[in-house]
């Protein structure tokens, strides 16, 4: 079953086509991965399916509902979570708290019974508490649950933006190049972590520049130049494809 | 529990102020701590909605001014003129409006001090949100500058319509009778009682907010603070957290707007001023901006010491000097500044090597 369709989607910043005329298909329980040269498209299409970005034309339907103009925290509320490639945790606020952020879709307590603190949502909060201790487990940094975010390792820090978007509890997961930064003993973690998470039943699609990590863990993978589509299939098809070589080494 | 003992703490200074200026004879003070406490109403609103949600306001007095105006209008002017109206003759039959005679004997009727307190704290809501739908889409100076804008509308309003009463502003505002036997009023006879009702509205709101801060409510304006994007990214609909907030911290600003207002007897075009509004902002910046009870005990303190006249005629100055000092040497507030490492390094400063030319190539 398709999950996320992207189908002649397009996006022009005056005369540049940032994305032009992509279409590809993520099925459930899939690892897929974009890639290609700086330049290609690639944030600018991640930011079209997470409502960052409007499209000039074409639809991005998520569980068949076309999800495309509908703003980011709905999409949010529709089952995609995402991650971002220069980390975006809350400052002043510890793992454990930045992680209870990402329950605010799982939860409802409001301005009134907040302020009043009844019986209910001191349920709530505690619910809130283990779940998101219980996602900090998962990604192995519960230890650091009461040490502020942004003080943290940057690979600790990309783990705690996984338990933050993780505790959605999305069926989607989009990752904006998870292995920015990291060195390659972090970036074989975070493969592992990924395919981690979608034993959870998560589906995956990353944006990446990091060759090894993209062939090691995906299932299939899509790959842009110059905001076109010009190839799709799985790991071993793309190392042979020439066109992709071409793009990459040049002729 | 834990979160209960610094309230135990404050509510016995509250009471042993009270005593010990009543074994002193030193009562007057009460009437400072009492205005004190209704500002600090104010500035711990302001304070979650720039400290902790991140978005300033540089038009807060305008909120006080509109609570405290529309209630001192309501409750004093005289509405015999428009008595077989439609309207006024709805609000008497709900008991709304309080009949009576003036120094003249002439009739005299206005709205009773609860349902002018109840509308001018709605209407005050309700203009935040018209104002902030626009106005929150701003970010950092743009925003401050709109707020800024917006002050000075309330300001020029106040002073140059005759039914707020010009450069003269509203006086004889009657007593608020909260319940029998207890009114707001600058009653020197009524000092004690006021100065509980003053300082039990604060610590309520203070408690409220305080629950506010900790809960999923509060942790998300603290993700709008961090960032926007990521906050959208976990569902949070950012620009209606910004809306409630601000509302709601408008609702503080006229309620203590109101209550202090009946309780000087009056109000003036200054309390709109746009220095007033400064003031708040540089309040909210000493305690430490994320910081409730930093936004307190300066709010409490650098007002009392106002109101004292320690500043004189230098009031405003003052508050504009401690702003600048805030920002350049402690951003984080005064309470935040570890004195503790600050002094030990004065005092180490001769033998220290670092000091003077130290480090520097």
């Amino acid at each position: 079953m398709t999950l996320l369709n992207v189908s002649s989607l397009h996006k022009h910043f005056g005369g540049l086509h940032a994305v032009n005329d992509v279409s590809f298909g993520v099925e459930t329980g899939a690892i897929k991965a974009v890639i290609g040269p700086n330049g290609a498209g690639k944030t600018t299409l991640f930011n079209l399916i997470t409502g960052t970005l409007g499209a000039t034309a074409g639809k991005v339907r998520f569980r068949g509902e076309d999800i495309q103009g509908r703003r980011p925290h709905q999409i949010a509320a529709a089952g995609i979570a995402r991650t971002f490639q220069n980390i975006k945790l809350f400052h002043d606020m510890t793992a454990l708290e930045n992680v209870m952020v990402g329950r605010h879709l799982r939860s409802r307590a409001g301005f009134a019974a907040s302020m009043l603190n009844l019986p209910w949502t001191r349920k709530e909060e505690q619910k809130i508490r283990d779940k998101s201790m219980e996602l900090l487990d998962l990604l192995e940094i519960a230890d650091h649950a009461d040490v502020e975010a942004t003080s943290l390792a940057f690979g600790q820090q990309r783990a705690v933006e996984f338990a933050r978007a993780l505790a959605l509890e999305p069926r989607l997961l989009l990752l904006d190049e998870p292995a920015a930064g990291l060195n390659i003993y972090e970036t074989a973690e975070v493969g592992r972590l990924i395919t981690k998470i979608r034993g959870l039943g998560i589906t995956v699609l990353l944006v990446e520049h990091d060759m090894s990590l993209v062939m090691d863990i995906s299932d299939e993978i899509v790959v842009l130049s110059f905001g076109e589509k010009i190839a799709e299939g799985v790991p071993t098809a793309i190392q042979n494809n020439p066109e992709v070589i071409k793009v990459y080494l040049g002729e | 529990m834990q979160k209960l003992l610094p309230f135990a703490l404050l509510i016995t200074i509250v009471i042993a102020i009270e005593l010990i200026t009543g074994w002193t004879d030193t009562r007057y003070y009460l009437t400072q701590m009492t205005m004190s406490a209704y500002y600090a109403l104010l500035i711990i609103g302001l304070c979650v909605v720039m400290g902790y949600a991140g978005q300033i306001s540089i038009g807060h007095a305008g909120f006080f001014a509109i609570g405290g105006y529309l209630s001192a209008a309501l409750t004093t002017r005289n509405l015999v003129a428009y008595k077989d109206s439609a309207v006024i003759r709805t609000l008497d039959g709900l008991g709304l409006i309080v009949a009576g005679e003036d120094i003249y004997g002439d009739a005299l009727m206005a709205v009773s001090p609860w349902a002018a307190c109840i509308l001018a704290v709605v209407t005050a809501g309700l203009i935040a949100l018209i104002l902030g739908i626009p106005v929150l889409k701003l970010k950092g100076h743009y925003l401050a500058m709109a707020t800024l804008g917006f002050g000075i509308i309330i300001y020029r309003i106040v002073l140059a319509s005759e039914y707020f009463g010009e450069a003269d502003g509203i006086s004889e505002v009657p007593p608020f009778e909260l319940m029998p036997g207890l009114a707001v009023s600058g009653d020197f006879g009524a000092r004690v009682s006021n100065y509980y009702i003053a300082w039990g509205l604060l610590i309520a709101g203070l408690l409220l907010l305080r629950n506010l801060i900790d809960s999923r409510v509060g942790r998300a304006l603290r993700s709008i603070h961090g960032s926007e994007e990521a906050a959208e990214s976990v569902g949070v609909d950012t620009a209606r957290f910004k809306l409630k907030v601000f509302v709601l911290s408008a609702v503080f600003a006229a309620l203590a707007g109101v209550f202090l207002t009946h309780y000087n007897g009056g109000i003036g075009p200054s309390e709109a001023s746009v220095m007033k509004s400064v003031r708040y902002v540089a309040i909210v910046a000493v305690g430490g901006m994320a910081h409730l009870w930093g936004a307190l005990t300066m709010g409490v303190g650098l007002n009392f010491l106002s109101l004292r006249g320690v500043f004189g005629s230098y009031d405003d100055a003052v508050f504009g000097v401690i702003l600048i000092v805030i920002m350049l040497f402690a951003p984080n507030g005064i309470l935040s500044l570890n004195w503790r490492d600050y002094l030990r390094r004065l005092i180490d400063r001769p033998k220290g090597s670092e000091s003077v030319d130290g480090g520097k190539p």
